[in-house]
């Protein structure tokens, strides 16, 4: 998806996990998205680079669908669709 | 070589190919998943268990933890616990030499007589980096399995009353029963 889809998604539920450290923004992202519907949309905001690697790998390992990153100075908003 | 010979080898070399076949299925299913020991007491090096812990329970994976001697701290309640029995002096002076719990433990370098630990406890407040207690709740709530070491216990004469809730007493046995099932498995 491209940056102006996803800014045009429909999102069920904002995480902002924002200022939080490893694993924090993973276990936000977890507990979130139990509770969003089925192929619901979450978004993950962080402050903290590494969690734009770790989140897509979660998401495939679990069985959810990276949509894609918006990068905005100083954080990145990333896109998830809950599979499971 | 004749012609018979010949069909014969190759009869047989089917006939061992085929032994494949024979093979029993894999009765168990493909190891998966994170056993860990925990043999270490420091607060840093128990900071980084947990959050492997907890990353590879948010990961969907199961988790294994063996808290073993120095380790088998972390799993000790804050403060003194009276227990059943009687100790001896040895592991009276054990007990309290020994940090009691997640929030006593020290850091492995820069020490500074305590000031080190207490420097990086703050960095972490700072920082917004969970604190050894509240992720071992986070690992604890996400299924990871709590195992203290009784050989490690019966050792430093610590009770079953001196841990936490919510924990399993088992030996080697049982670790090397969860590594074998695990894809990985570390020693901390």
């Amino acid at each position: 998806m491209n940056v102006d889809e996803l800014k045009s998604l429909k999102v069920d539920k904002v995480v902002d996990a924002r200022g939080t450290a490893c694993p924090g923004p993973l276990l936000d992202a977890k507990r979130a998205m139990g509770s969003i519907p089925m192929a619901g949309v979450m978004e993950v905001i962080s402050s903290d680079i590494g969690t734009t690697q770790d989140i897509p790998l979660w998401a495939s390992k679990v069985g959810h669908q990276y949509l894609g990153m918006v990068t905005e100075p100083g954080l990145w908003r990333l896109y998830i669709k809950r599979g499971k | 070589m004749s012609g018979a010979t010949a069909a014969t080898s190759e009869a047989n070399l089917h006939k061992n190919l085929g032994l494949s076949s024979d093979r029993p299925e894999p009765s168990e299913a493909a190891p998966s998943g994170l056993s860990m020991v925990v043999f270490s007491g420091d607060l840093d090096k128990v900071l980084a268990a947990m959050i492997i812990a907890n990353g590879a329970a948010a990961m969907d994976l199961p988790v294994n933890i063996f808290f073993t001697f120095w380790g088998l701290n972390v799993l000790r309640r804050g403060g003194p616990v009276r227990v059943e029995g009687k100790k001896t002096m040895t592991e009276g002076m054990f007990g309290r030499m020994m940090p009691r719990g997640p929030d006593h433990l020290q850091l492995s370098k820069m020490k500074m007589g305590g000031l080190g630990t207490r420097m990086i406890k703050k960095e972490m407040g700072k920082k917004h980096v969970m604190s050894l207690p509240n992720l071992m709740k986070s690992a604890q709530e996400q299924g990871v399995r709590f195992i203290a070491c009784t050989m490690s216990m019966d050792l430093m004469g610590i009770h079953k009353e001196e841990l936490i809730p919510g924990i399993e007493y088992a030996n080697v046995g049982t670790f090397i029963d969860a590594a074998d099932r695990s894809r990985m498995t570390m020693f901390i």
